[in-house]
């Protein structure tokens, strides 16, 4: 491993991690590339087993009243870590942009306060190494060609800016090629892939077009759930283009393949 | 749908977005018109934004003045019905298109008008103005040139500031040689608009009453504005011996040096132009000058409804730049007709249903046409947080179907499959359970190390998607397998 730009060794910070439903049952590697990560900063990371789901699918969806129970769950869960932390810029703006509205909704002056307090101590992966840590540099190894797509919700509901490139630019052995159009939606949206098909796939086509332009093998994001969607995309036209979640990168050092 | 906005909007169910986007997503013609028209206009406007050293300080102005107007609107609108009164105009209100739409035609009877000219107005389209007119036994010339295409062409708008974006160049040479009987007509922008030029000159000066919208009217002062590149407008404001405005109760502003803020917002926004070509302000009557009556016509039509929504007022900030439109991903591809609404795009899709209420299908539909990538608000001038007003309409469109829709949306498929997905996720032990049963329920579908197709609903994610099979073990089973803590 080379230098690690991050010099603290341990930090005091017990971490909880959120995994969030998806990751847990689609992308289990995601978790485990995030916990060591973490761990290799020296930090303790936590798993609460009582975790589940964040609601954000039954809330975007309209479906709120069905998901205030899982935003109680979510606040007790979570209660009294200094930080949480997820491999999801989706699910985080969910917990920090929306749990207020849905306390509003629930009309729950306590749920409000808990959300209140709760939302600022939840971070997604990379502006919690960049913002909150400070490093930019995880030691990863990563020899391949990679292309970035900056995540709608990462971008403009966490404003985490260029926390995630700035971490890739540090991974020794990348090949790290530019998107064009980075900043416009793959079409994902949740539910809206489905209610929306055809109109999410021709938003997906124009991603694929830029992403297949750079001619990298792996695109990368910091969200598996518009991944899927790149990646289903890729697959189905069998574009022999990968893709991979950020922390994966992160993850990997010299000695070991991903 | 409530009987009063019988008028603003056709009876009977609308089709929903999904399905009237599926036809316009084919459309190469208008995928290509669109795409290039959107990203000229949102690169365009990115670097007359950049330039402003102060831009989200006049945004955050912008919307505390709209809410500022939101939150005291009865009293505005009584000063600004003094202000134009005393100023020697004549205020009508109206509770609803219907209402709005008996008025003018009642001023322009009163002057045995058989043609009016109009300004661009989307209120007068929200009302279906032409048409009421038209039954009434008078013409309506639209005079803004793509107004004028889509009015000869038959059509509806499809955008807000640039109604026949839809329409290329060809397009519009072989509409103008065929309604204007010009032949030999090119197609290069400066012959098409001398051919419009022409066409309604003629208009301008005979007709006898002009009717206008309005971008902003001063409560303080009684002045209307309208905005407008062409010029057409003030011909329209200022030719005819009667004016009639047409305005939604929402476009009042307090006062006249609020025009600081907005005249920077809105052509910026729009038409990514430091300043627009033509602003038109006028006070009631002048004397010697201009028309000899005028007559404002303030209209609710379902806005006094959103005020009632918290969340959802904020969609009555909107000052109709149409910068969302051209940020928005999904009507760059889909257009504004998919939207069947006269505002489309994303302050449509949170507009209409408010002020048509929930229950219809098309309306209903709105708030999912979009996939919350927020790239709408982060470039409205007035701050409107589209993302937030879609969530919560979404919300309501649901919880009006559940509690009103009876046995038959209970056991809608949709319904069903949500109650049971939060169920399992409010207990950790039913979740585990379902996640066992998902990796061994998937074998049907798994082909070679993917699943190609999927049915019913999800049908649409496997039409042109892989989807990778649930893996072998959880996380949480391996967090249990190695740390054995949590």
């Amino acid at each position: 491993m080379g230098t690690l730009g991050y010099e603290g060794g341990t930090v005091a910070v017990r971490v909880a991690l959120f995994i969030t439903c998806f990751n847990d049952t689609l992308f289990p590697e995601t978790g485990r590339a995030t916990v060591e990560v973490l761990e290799r900063l020296g930090i303790e990371v936590d798993f609460p087993y009582a975790q589940t789901c964040c609601g954000q699918m039954h809330f975007n969806t309209g479906y709120q009243r069905e998901a205030i129970p899982l935003v109680r769950r979510f606040v007790e869960v979570f209660d009294g870590y200094e930080a949480v932390v997820a491999p999801s810029g989706s699910c985080v703006s969910m917990v920090r942009e929306l749990y207020p509205m849905a306390a509003e909704l629930a009309g729950d002056q306590r749920l409000a306060e808990k959300v209140g307090e709760l939302g600022p101590k939840v971070f997604e992966l990379s502006e919690f190494l960049v913002k909150r840590l400070e490093v930019t540099d995880v030691g990863a190894y990563y020899p391949h060609r990679v292309t970035y797509h900056p995540t709608c919700h990462s971008l403009r509901m966490l404003e985490v800016g260029d926390a995630p490139l700035e971490l890739l630019r540090n991974v020794r052995g990348i090949d790290l090629v530019e998107l064009s159009e980075p900043e416009e939606c793959c079409g994902f949206g949740g539910t809206f892939a489905v209610k929306n098909a055809d109109t999410s796939a021709a938003m997906l086509s124009d991603k694929i077009r830029h992403v297949l332009d750079t001619e990298a093998e792996v695109c990368a994001a910091g969200d598996n759930s518009c991944l899927m969607h790149i990646g289903g995309g890729l697959s189905r036209l069998r574009a022999g283009v990968g893709t991979v979640h950020l922390a994966q990168i992160l993850a990997s050092e010299i000695g070991e393949e991903q | 749908m409530t009987t009063k906005l019988s008028d603003a909007f056709s009876p009977g169910p609308t089709p929903t977005f999904e399905h009237s986007a599926r036809e316009s997503l084919s459309d190469s013609q208008l995928r290509r018109n669109l795409g290039k028209a959107t990203q000229t206009i949102r690169h365009k406007r990115t670097v007359a934004v950049e330039e402003m050293p102060d831009w989200e300080g006049l945004r955050e102005a912008g919307r505390a003045l709209k809410e500022r107007v939101v939150r005291h609107l009865d009293e505005y609108l009584l000063q600004l019905e003094e202000s134009v009164t005393q100023a020697g105009g004549q205020v009508h209100w109206a509770r609803d298109a219907g209402e709005a739409n008996r008025i003018i035609a009642g001023i322009a009877r009163d002057h045995e008008a058989e043609e009016v000219v109009k300004v661009k107005s989307i209120a007068t389209d929200e009302t279906k103005l032409n048409e009421y007119l038209e039954r009434e036994g008078i013409h309506a010339f639209e005079t803004d040139l793509a107004e004028l295409i889509i009015q000869l062409a038959g059509e509806t708008s499809s955008h807000i500031l640039v109604p026949a974006i839809h329409k290329n160049r060809a397009e519009i040479q072989e509409l103008f040689r065929k309604e204007m009987g010009t032949k030999d007509l090119s197609d290069e922008p400066s012959e098409l608009t001398e051919a419009a030029r022409l066409y309604l000159r003629e208009k301008f000066l005979k007709a006898k009453v002009g009717i206008s919208g309005a971008n902003f009217a001063v409560a303080e002062t009684g002045t209307v504005c309208v905005v407008e590149s062409e010029g057409n407008g003030r011909m329209c404001t200022t030719l005819p011996p009667v004016l009639v405005t047409l305005m939604g109760i929402e476009k009042v502003i307090p006062a006249w040096r609020d025009f600081e803020v907005f005249m920077q917002l809105l052509p910026r926004s729009s038409t990514a132009e430091r300043m627009n070509p033509y602003t038109s302000f006028w006070t009631g009557m002048s004397e010697n000058d201009g028309p000899r009556e005028f007559h404002l016509v303030l209209m609710d039509n379902g806005r006094t409804d959103v005020l009632a929504d918290e969340i959802g007022r904020q969609a009555l900030n909107c000052i109709r730049c149409s910068a969302c439109l051209n940020v928005c991903p999904v009507y760059e591809r889909t257009g504004g007709h998919a939207y069947n609404s006269v505002y489309p795009g994303p302050i449509g899709a949170i507009l209409t249903p408010q002020l048509v209420g929930q229950g219809d299908p098309g309306p209903d539909s709105l708030p999912y046409a979009s996939s919350l990538c927020g790239a709408c608000y982060q470039v409205c001038p007035v701050k409107i947080n589209i993302p937030e007003v879609l969530v919560h309409l979404r919300g309501k469109v649901v919880r009006h179907k559940q509690d009103m829709g009876g046995p038959p949306a209970k056991l809608d498929p949709e319904n069903l499959a949500m109650q049971a997905v939060a169920r399992v996720f409010s207990d950790p032990e039913l979740y585990e359970r379902a996640q066992r049963f998902a990796r061994i329920g998937q074998w049907p579908f798994v082909r070679g190390g993917s699943i190609g197709r999927l049915p019913g609903r999800l049908a649409g994610w496997t039409a042109v998607r892989d989807l990778e099979p649930v893996p072998k073990q959880t996380f949480r089973e391996w967090w249990r397998q190695h740390r054995g803590t949590g």
